[in-house]
C-alpha cells in the first residue's frame, strides 16, 4: 500500500514537472475559461434585442407612425428600412436585408377601432370586421428564434394607442419568475459554461495521457516497471483535479464579478458537484486514451463527446424539450448530470444530497470508467 | 526452481545457476514468425550477447524475456519466474534499458531517476543515496539538473542504464545500448558493464557490432528469427564451417567478382589492399583452390588466416555475401 501511493505519487508529480514545463498547455488552462467566458457570456442571449426589420407603410397616416413607434418601442425590432410595395419588402427579405417587414394597410384606422383588443365597440361591427388584424408581419422563419420572437408581437396590447390604461386586460395566469427575475440569459450560461469548458479540458487532458507515453516511447519502459495500471490512471487525472478546480474558479469568479451571477449554494457544496464532474470526465477522457492509437484520434473523440455535451446537456436547449431518444444520449453524458447539479447549487441553493441521482451517476461513472480504463490496458506490447 | 547448466546440457562439468532458460520459444505477429523455436540457456554472473541485422529478431526475444511480449509457443524461465505467468514478480528482478531513449525528455536527469526510484518503491534515503552513486558511476552529477531531451547520445545512454540499475536488478536486459554512441563512450560503457557482472548482475545485450558482440562472454547468432550458432566468441570462431583466405592483388574487384560465381566461395569481401575470402570446410586446401583460379595471378599473395566473429557472422547467416 506504502509503495503503492509512492508510485502514484511518482506518476503525479511527473504529471505536473511536465505540465509546468508546457508553457502553451499551461496558459490555455487559464486562458481558455478566462476568454470563452468573456465570449459566450457577453455573446450569447436567447432574449432576441433589436431585430433589423422593414416596413412598408400604404397608409402614411399619423397612427400609422405612432403605430411603428409603439412596436419600436418594444425593443424587439428597429424598423431600418422603408419600402415602397409588398414585392420590394419580399425582395429585401431575400437577399438578408431585412429579417422581417411590417405591412400597414391603407385602413388601419378602420381597422384598429374596430380591433377587439382596443373594444370600441362603435360603430357595431360585423364578426368579418373585427376578425381582421391591423397590420402583417412577413418574416423570414429559417430562424425560430427570430420568427418566435416576432410571432410575440403578434398579440401586443394596443391600447397605448389610444391612451388607454395598459391593465385593462388582466392576464389569465400570474408568473412569478424565482431565481432569474430579470430573466437574464447570463444568470444560465455561466454555470453552464463550468460544464461544457471542463468538459473538453478535463477530456482533453487525459484522453492524450496514454496514447501520449506510447508515442513518445515511455510506455515500453513504464510497463517493465512493477507500476500498476490503475496506479497509473490514478497518477493521471489526480494532477488535473487542481487544474479544473482553478478553471470552475475562475468561470465562476469572473461570472459573479463581472456579470452579477448570484451564487447562493454553498463553497462546499459547489467543491462536491465539481469535483464529481471532474473525475468523470478525466476519467472518460482516460477510457478514450486507452482505445485510441494517437494524439489526433483523441483529439477528433474528445470533439465527438464535446459537441453532445453542448448541445444536448440542457447548456444551450432545455433537456425537456428534447424528444426521448436524444433525451437518453443526454442522460449517458456526465456533463448533463453536472449542469443540473451546479445550476442547482450556484442559482438555487439546493443541498447536492438533494439531487442524489446526478450525483451518484456521476460516482458510478467515474469508478466504472477507472475500472474499463485500467483492465483495457495492457501492461504488455501484444 | 533452479536452472542450471547441468540441466541444460548434461555433458557439462561445472554446475553454475541460469538465469534465463527458454525452451522452443516462438513468437508470430499474424503470418510473420519474428522468433522461430529459440532455445536459450544464459548463465548467471556472464554478458550475453544477441548478433544479428536489424529485424532478425533480437528485440522480440529481448520482450518475450522481459515478459513484454507473449510468447506464441515454448517455455520460458527468467530467475525462476515462468513467464508470462510471472511477469509481475520478475519485473522488481530485472532491469531493462530499450532501444530507444525511453525516459522523459521534458524532465531533468535528477528528476528522471526519482521517478524512477519512486516507481520501484525505493524510500527517501535510499533514494537519495542510490541516485547520488548513480549519478557519479555514470558520470551525470554536473548533468543532473540538465533536461534529458537537451543531453547527447552518450549522456542519454548513461541516464538510461542508471535508471535501468537503480534497484539494483539481478538481471540487465540492454536492447542495441550503443547504436546512437561514439566509440569512446562506448568502450567506457562495456567497462561498466563488465563491473556490473564482477558484482554479480546478468547482462543479455543486443548489438548488431562485431566488436561489441566479441566481448560478450557467450552470445548467439540470431537471423530471421532463427538461431544460427551460439556458444563463446573464440568457440564459434574454432568451429567455424569456412577457412579464411585472405588476397593481395590489384585488381580485387575483379577477382571477387569471379570468385564469388563458385560453388565452394561463401562469401568475399574486400578489406583496404585485401580480399577476404571465407571458403568452404569442405574443400581440403582452399588456398589450391584458388589458385587455380584463371583470375588469381602467379604474383597474388595467398594465405589463410585467423577467422573473425564477422567471418562467422557471414558463413552462418549469409549476411553481407557478396554475391
Amino acid at each position: 500500500m506504502k509503495t503503492s501511493l509512492l508510485r502514484i505519487q511518482a506518476i503525479v508529480t511527473k504529471e505536473l514537472l511536465q505540465l509546468r514545463r508546457d508553457r502553451m498547455t499551461f496558459a490555455m488552462v487559464i486562458m481558455i475559461p478566462l476568454v470563452q467566458l468573456l465570449l459566450f457570456a457577453f455573446a450569447i442571449n436567447t432574449n432576441v434585442r433589436n431585430i433589423p426589420v422593414g416596413v412598408v407603410d400604404h397608409s402614411q397616416t399619423s397612427l400609422s407612425r405612432v403605430l411603428q413607434q409603439t412596436v419600436s418601442a418594444t425593443g424587439i425590432i428597429t424598423f431600418t428600412h422603408n419600402y415602397h410595395s409588398t414585392k420590394a419588402a419580399q425582395k429585401a427579405i431575400d437577399s438578408n436585408e431585412v429579417r422581417a417587414v411590417l405591412i400597414i394597410p391603407k385602413d388601419v384606422s378602420q381597422r384598429l377601432v374596430r380591433h377587439p383588443s382596443v373594444g370600441f365597440g362603435l360603430p357595431p361591427s360585423s364578426k368579418q370586421e373585427t376578425s381582421r388584424p391591423i397590420a402583417q408581419w412577413l418574416v423570414d422563419g429559417s430562424d425560430t428564434v427570430i420568427a418566435s420572437s416576432i410571432k410575440s408581437l403578434r398579440n401586443m396590447p394596443l391600447v397605448e394607442l389610444l391612451d388607454k390604461p395598459a391593465n385593462r386586460n388582466t392576464p389569465t395566469f400570474e408568473v412569478t419568475l424565482l431565481y432569474n427575475p430579470e430573466q437574464r440569459s447570463v444568470v444560465n450560461i455561466v454555470p453552464g459554461l463550468v460544464a461544457v469548458i471542463l468538459t473538453m479540458t478535463m477530456i482533453m487532458f487525459t484522453s492524450a495521457a496514454i496514447v501520449r507515453e506510447h508515442e513518445r516511447g515511455n510506455m515500453e519502459m513504464l510497463i517493465t516497471t512493477p507500476l500498476a495500471p490503475i496506479e497509473l490512471m490514478i497518477g493521471k487525472i489526480f494532477p488535473y483535479i487542481f487544474i479544473g478546480a482553478i478553471q470552475v474558479a475562475i468561470i465562476l469568479g469572473l461570472g459573479y464579478w463581472l456579470f452579477n451571477v448570484p451564487f447562493n449554494g454553498g463553497l462546499s457544496q459547489l467543491a462536491i458537484a465539481t469535483l464529481l464532474f471532474i473525475c468523470a470526465s478525466l476519467v472518460l477522457g482516460l477510457v478514450i486514451s486507452t482505445v485510441t492509437k494517437n494524439q489526433l484520434q483523441s483529439m477528433q473523440m474528445t470533439i465527438f463527446i464535446l459537441l453532445p455535451s453542448i448541445l444536448l446537456s440542457g447548456f444551450m436547449f432545455p433537456y425537456e424539450g428534447m424528444p426521448l431518444p436524444a433525451q437518453y444520449i443526454a442522460e449517458a453524458l456526465p456533463a448533463t448530470h453536472f449542469i443540473r447539479l451546479i445550476r442547482g447549487v450556484v442559482l438555487r441553493d439546493v443541498d447536492v444530497i438533494e439531487m442524489n441521482f446526478d450525483m451518484i451517476w456521476l460516482i458510478a461513472f467515474t469508478c466504472l470508467g477507472l475500472l474499463i480504463a485500467a483492465m483495457r490496458f495492457k501492461k504488455t506490447l501484444d | 526452481m533452479i536452472f542450471t547448466t547441468r540441466d541444460a546440457a548434461n555433458n557439462t562439468n561445472y554446475h553454475r545457476e541460469l538465469a534465463i532458460n527458454a525452451k522452443n520459444l516462438c513468437r508470430n505477429f499474424g503470418s510473420l514468425a519474428a522468433l522461430s523455436e529459440l532455445d536459450l540457456t544464459v548463465e548467471k554472473q556472464t554478458i550475453y550477447g544477441f548478433l544479428g541485422p536489424n529485424g532478425s529478431g533480437k528485440t522480440t526475444a529481448i520482450r518475450l524475456l522481459t515478459g513484454l511480449l507473449k510468447p506464441t509457443s515454448g517455455q520460458v524461465n527468467v530467475l525462476g519466474c515462468h513467464l508470462p505467468k510471472e511477469a509481475n514478480k520478475l519485473r522488481l528482478e530485472i532491469g531493462y534499458m530499450t532501444q530507444k531513449f525511453s525516459l522523459y525528455d521534458d524532465l531533468t536527469v535528477k528528476e528522471n531517476l526519482q521517478f524512477v526510484s519512486k516507481i520501484y518503491g525505493l524510500t527517501a534515503n535510499e533514494q537519495k543515496s542510490r541516485l547520488s552513486e548513480l549519478l557519479s558511476t555514470h558520470q551525470l552529477t554536473q548533468q543532473s539538473q540538465q533536461l534529458a531531451g537537451s543531453m547527447s547520445g552518450g549522456q542519454k545512454q548513461r541516464l538510461a542504464l542508471a535508471a535501468a540499475l537503480i534497484h539494483k536488478p539481478k538481471l540487465l536486459f540492454l536492447d542495441e545500448p550503443t547504436s546512437a554512441v561514439d566509440p569512446q563512450n562506448r568502450r567506457e560503457f562495456w567497462e561498466q558493464l563488465f563491473d556490473l557482472c564482477d558484482q554479480g548482475t546478468t547482462i543479455l545485450v543486443s548489438t548488431h557490432y562485431m566488436d561489441e558482440a566479441e566481448r560478450c562472454h557467450k552470445l548467439a547468432i540470431l537471423e530471421n528469427g532463427i538461431k544460427r550458432a551460439d556458444g563463446s566468441p573464440q568457440a564459434l570462431m574454432n568451429n567455424m564451417a569456412a577457412q579464411v583466405v585472405e588476397i593481395a592483388a590489384t585488381d580485387l574487384r575483379y577477382i571477387k567478382d569471379k570468385l564469388t560465381t563458385l560453388p565452394q566461395i561463401i562469401s568475399a569481401a574486400q578489406l583496404g589492399t585485401h580480399l577476404r575470402v571465407l571458403v568452404s570446410k569442405v574443400e581440403a586446401n582452399p588456398v589450391a583452390l584458388l589458385q587455380r583460379q584463371f583470375c588469381i595471378k602467379p604474383t597474388d599473395k595467398l594465405a589463410i588466416v585467423r577467422p573473425s566473429l564477422e567471418d562467422v557472422f557471414v558463413s552462418c547467416t549469409g549476411q553481407g555475401v557478396a554475391r
